[in-house]
């Protein structure tokens, strides 16, 4: 066992790991953040992405062993100080970019790096970025559509609500 | 002006911000004080003798708690199949057991051999690496025909083969079949592969099992579409707990698709050790464990042969089909190639003469089951490939040829059993020709040309059987099992209401949709209604979410239950207003007596049914809370129609889909935009299964697809923005709503128009010879065909 200490959504988080923990398993066993899912098995599905010191990471591909001293933000630390949804929430509820809900934190944090790293994606751009976050229920249509929304983007004309 | 609340407008949903919040109750996020956790060792061939499973060693391993084998099952039932086929000699179908855990034999990879609970799944895991197992391997069976060839090796030695059953419907029609084909101008037949997929919601399975020393009642939480159900059959069939002392509570379930109906063995055990242990016991699937112990889809191998007479009329349809059921029956599988198949077979068309043969057939793979469409899909490509391939070989435009046969006067008796309430072909058809703009694809082809592309337009049309169904019709039918719903009322004292319907949302938006249903009755607010669902706790008997059934049949149960209560309030209110209840209406959320500006607000009726201070109870009994069991009187049949445009890249033979629309007639919408995210979510599976997906097992059974590494699942850049609509509305006639129901109908409507439109891509190129290549359209298959 070592001990780990990191900053999880702006608090200080520590707790006593194997080797082999891996960070998802640390956030959702020990910190109970169970908003970060586990999808697969071979860092595909992309249910488990969560910033770490401001990159978009799969939490199942690194250990939290590794994760001494860095700064995690997940899904439950991305709305509004007043608990309210931020822009990225907002698109995917406004423009019905969820489904069952078990990839959707992965997507939020996905898309969430896509638009720090460029504010305004084309289609293209996007769907390129989310190569790596998988979702069964939606097509992707109304996820693209968020997206887009999210980085101000007349979505009007998109096909049919 | 499109409505802000009730039936027809689009809400966002409510469920979202818990999900969106990372707020939402999975199963895995469920932690039990005291929880032990399971490891199933599973069989890594696919078929062997299990001579000895030695536990000695494992059994000391640190954190261990106890293991189990197929011996501590030796006294519990199997897991049931639910469903049973009669073939066509009058025969029951062959229905082998099902043990929880491996008994003498393994039948594929994957089937679970010995469970190690222990304290952390790590000190399971690492435990399982020390049980040794002694198996002799057979011969594997993986190919359908060469399974049923007299000699093969049999999947289980008690039966007589590896049929399970050869089903022919309708049995009567097939002389006149055969007979209609031997006068037919002209004939058409494709053999072809309905490809075997694996369903992959998102999350994978999960189940906790849990006991209760002091009340003797077991809890099981899993990831089931269907929680009742899988207290009958766990209950009833495999454990002997009576529903009484068993509660199954299913809560957010992250993606179904068919696969969660199922009853598995996982969730068997978890139940069984938690009783054994006196412990919670938990067990997480891994998304490798999900490949192999998830059943699969599909997997159906045909033949089709359309006859037509010389003016181009369909005049009758034989298919013969091979259907892997996997090495066990899962839970609906016999049903599926079956009742939600031959049934389906005449699709739009008027075919007088329609002939179906099955071949169930036991493979050493995973057992085969329901997956979005469940025998729809399998039947709309086959019938939809060939009319499209007889269009080519008659030298006719494919739409025209299928407006020719449409079914245009309704109630419609197919030859295949089924009838037709209500449709509107040639308007799906009309609609699809406009939002799919065809009159452009001159246009765009020839700009893909320009870039050394070719470019492919591809129609479909298809026909569904939701809403599943008549418990009378079922039963004889074969199944086991009733399939109505239940829903259950609550209105509470201060006006909210609680509804506790047997469906279940797993994806599907019911907590958002199914308010707009009550609030358009009632007058009230959305907000005041919430829906209660997956705990067999806390609402009445139900049979699940499957088969596009939730809203015809679970919101249809709904409205019956609503239309108790409004009887009921108005007998308050015309207390309370001393008037007659004939009198008394209901209108934005009061009642008031007709023809004079007396009214009392929904709350003060509520309050009274609570505090029947003033109240008839000579008449009626305190309270307002009512439940409705509503089974249907036929199946609903959702129908549309599909365009794909493809261009395809004749160097590397790599299909990319340009275009994709959908017309489709739902009957009557409650919430459009739920609507549209289900036909999307249909249409990028159906393009998953066209061009990506696939489960690959080679000869000696062995799952080569099992992974996302290996298995390749629809992504984002897979797929364009779709065209969807559904203002073709011919309202179903038989329920409450006029709805017809929307699940499944991407799934089913879309493979085939893929397929076709590569074919028109090949054929624009002169690539006449290729009629067919069999899903998935990977470049490597497409490239094969050009260069054959």
């Amino acid at each position: 066992m070592v001990k780990v200490n990191m900053t999880v959504n702006g608090k200080a988080a520590s707790g006593d790991v194997e080797g082999r923990t891996l960070l998802v398993q640390f956030l959702r066993e020990n910190l109970h953040l169970t908003g970060t899912h586990v999808g697969c098995d071979t860092s595909q599905c992309g249910a488990c992405v969560v910033h770490v010191n401001g990159t978009a990471v799969k939490a199942c591909s690194m250990l939290a062993a590794e994760a001494e001293g860095v700064e995690v933000l997940t899904i439950e630390g991305v709305a509004n100080a007043d608990g309210s949804l931020n822009t990225v929430q907002q698109a995917f509820q406004d423009h019905h970019g969820l489904q069952c809900g078990f990839c959707t934190p992965g997507m939020v944090m996905t898309a969430t790096a896509l638009l720090k790293e460029n504010p305004n994606p084309t289609e293209a751009e996007i769907r390129d970025y989310l190569e790596g976050n998988i979702c069964r229920c939606t097509g992707y249509h109304n996820i693209v559509k968020a997206i887009m929304a999210a980085a101000g983007q007349d979505v009007s004309r998109i096909a049919a609500e | 002006m499109p409505k802000d609340h009730g039936i027809g407008a689009s809400p966002k949903r409510r469920e979202d911000l818990r999900f969106l919040t990372g707020n939402g109750n999975y199963t895995d996020d469920i932690n039990l004080y005291g929880q032990a956790y399971v490891h199933f060792l599973r069989s890594d061939v696919a078929h062997g003798r299990l001579n000895k499973v030695d536990t000695s060693a494992a059994a000391d391993m640190p954190g261990v708690v106890r293991i189990f084998t197929g011996d501590d099952f030796a006294g519990v039932g199997g897991i049931p199949c639910g469903w049973q086929v009669t073939d066509k000699h009058g025969q029951p179908m062959q229905e082998p057991a099902h043990p929880v855990l491996a008994q003498g034999k393994v039948r594929h990879v994957g089937d679970p051999i010995a469970a190690i609970v222990a304290e952390t799944y790590e000190q399971a895991r690492d435990a399982a690496e020390a049980i040794v197992l002694d198996i002799e391997e057979l011969p594997a069976v993986i190919d359908m025909k060469a399974a049923v060839k007299d000699g093969a090796p049999k999947v289980h030695d008690d039966l007589t083969s590896n049929l399970c059953y050869d089903w022919g419907f309708v049995e009567e029609n097939k002389a006149a079949t055969d007979e209609a084909f031997k006068n037919a101008a002209h004939v058409t037949s494709l053999e072809l592969v309905n490809n075997r997929l694996v369903a992959n919601p998102m999350e994978p399975r999960v189940a906790v099992g849990d006991y209760n020393r002091s009340t003797d009642e077991s809890t099981l939480y899993t990831t089931s579409q269907n929680p009742h159900v899988i207290r009958l059959l766990m209950g009833a069939f495999v454990l002997g707990i009576p529903e009484h002392k068993l509660r199954v509570v299913a809560p957010d379930v992250g993606g179904g698709f068919g696969t969660k109906i199922f009853h598995y063995a996982e969730e068997a055990f978890c139940t069984f050790a938690a009783r054994q242990i006196k412990r919670p016991v938990k067990w997480t699937s891994s998304r490798s464990e999900a490949f192999m112990s998830d059943a699969h889809g599909r997997d159906h191998v045909s033949k089709i042969e359309l006859a037509l007479d010389k003016d181009n009329n369909f005049i009758a349809l034989r298919t013969e089909t091979y259907a892997n059921m996997g090495a066990y029956l899962s839970t609906f599988a016999p049903s599926v190639p079956t009742w939600l198949h031959g049934t389906l077979m005449a699709g739009n068309y008027r075919t007088p003469l329609v002939y179906v043969n099955v071949k169930a057939v036991f493979t050493n793979t995973v057992p085969v089951d329901a997956y979005r469409g469940a025998g729809r899909p399998e039947a709309t490509y086959q019938l939809e490939r060939v009319i499209d391939k007889a269009a080519r070989e008659l030298g006719v435009d494919p739409i025209k040829l299928r407006r020719q046969n449409f079914i245009t006067q309704f109630p419609y008796q197919t030859p295949v059993a089924v009838v037709y309430d209500t449709g509107n072909y040639v308007a799906t058809m009309d609609k699809l020709e406009e939002i799919a703009d065809f009159s452009g694809f001159a246009a765009r082809r020839k700009a893909s040309e320009a870039k050394g592309k070719l470019r492919g337009l591809g129609v479909n049309c298809y026909i569904e059987a939701c809403g599943i169904a008549p418990s009378n019709l079922v039963g004889q039918l074969g199944a086991r099992a009733g399939l109505y719903e239940s829903a259950t009322v609550r209105v509470n004292a201060t006006g909210s209401i609680s509804v506790m319907t047997g469906s279940h949302s797993h994806g599907q938006g019911h907590e958002t949709a199914f308010p707009q249903v009550i609030a358009e009755m009632l007058g009230i607010d959305e907000s005041m209604i919430e829906i209660v669902h997956g705990d067999t706790a806390k609402g009445p008997m139900g049979m699940g979410t499957y088969g596009s059934r939730s809203l015809a049949v679970g919101g249809s149960a709904m409205v019956r239950a609503t239309e108790k209560i409004i009887n009921k309030a108005k007998k308050i209110a015309a207390h309370l207003m001393e008037a007659s209840d004939a009198d008394i209406e209901i209108k934005d959320g009061k009642f008031h007596v007709a023809g004079t500006d007396k009214s009392v607000a929904w709350g003060d009726v509520t309050l009274a049914a609570y505090v029947p201070h003033n109240y008839p109870l000579e008449d009626i009994e305190p309270g307002l809370e009512e439940t409705a069991f509503y089974d249907p009187s036929n199946f609903t049949y959702p129908s549309g129609a599909y365009a794909c445009e493809v261009e395809l890249d004749p160097d590397t033979g790599r299909v990319t889909i340009e275009r994709f629309s959908a017309a489709d007639d739902f009957g009557n919408i409650i919430n459009p935009m739920i609507v549209s995210g289900q036909v999307h979510g249909g249409i990028g599976q159906g393009i998953g299964q066209a061009l990506l997906e696939g489960a690959v097992y080679d000869d000696n059974g062995q799952l080569l697809t099992g992974s996302y590494m290996d298995y390749a699942m629809p992504r984002a850049a897979d797929v364009p923005f779709y065209a969807v609509d559904h203002s073709c509305v011919t309202p179903c006639t038989h329920n409450p709503l006029g709805v017809k129901g929307c699940g499944e109908a991407g799934a089913i409507g879309s493979p085939p128009s893929v397929v076709n439109a590569v074919i028109d891509a090949l054929h624009s190129a002169g690539k006449t010879h290729i009629t067919h290549i069999d899903m998935p359209l990977s470049p490597n298959r497409v490239w094969a065909a050009m260069n054959a």
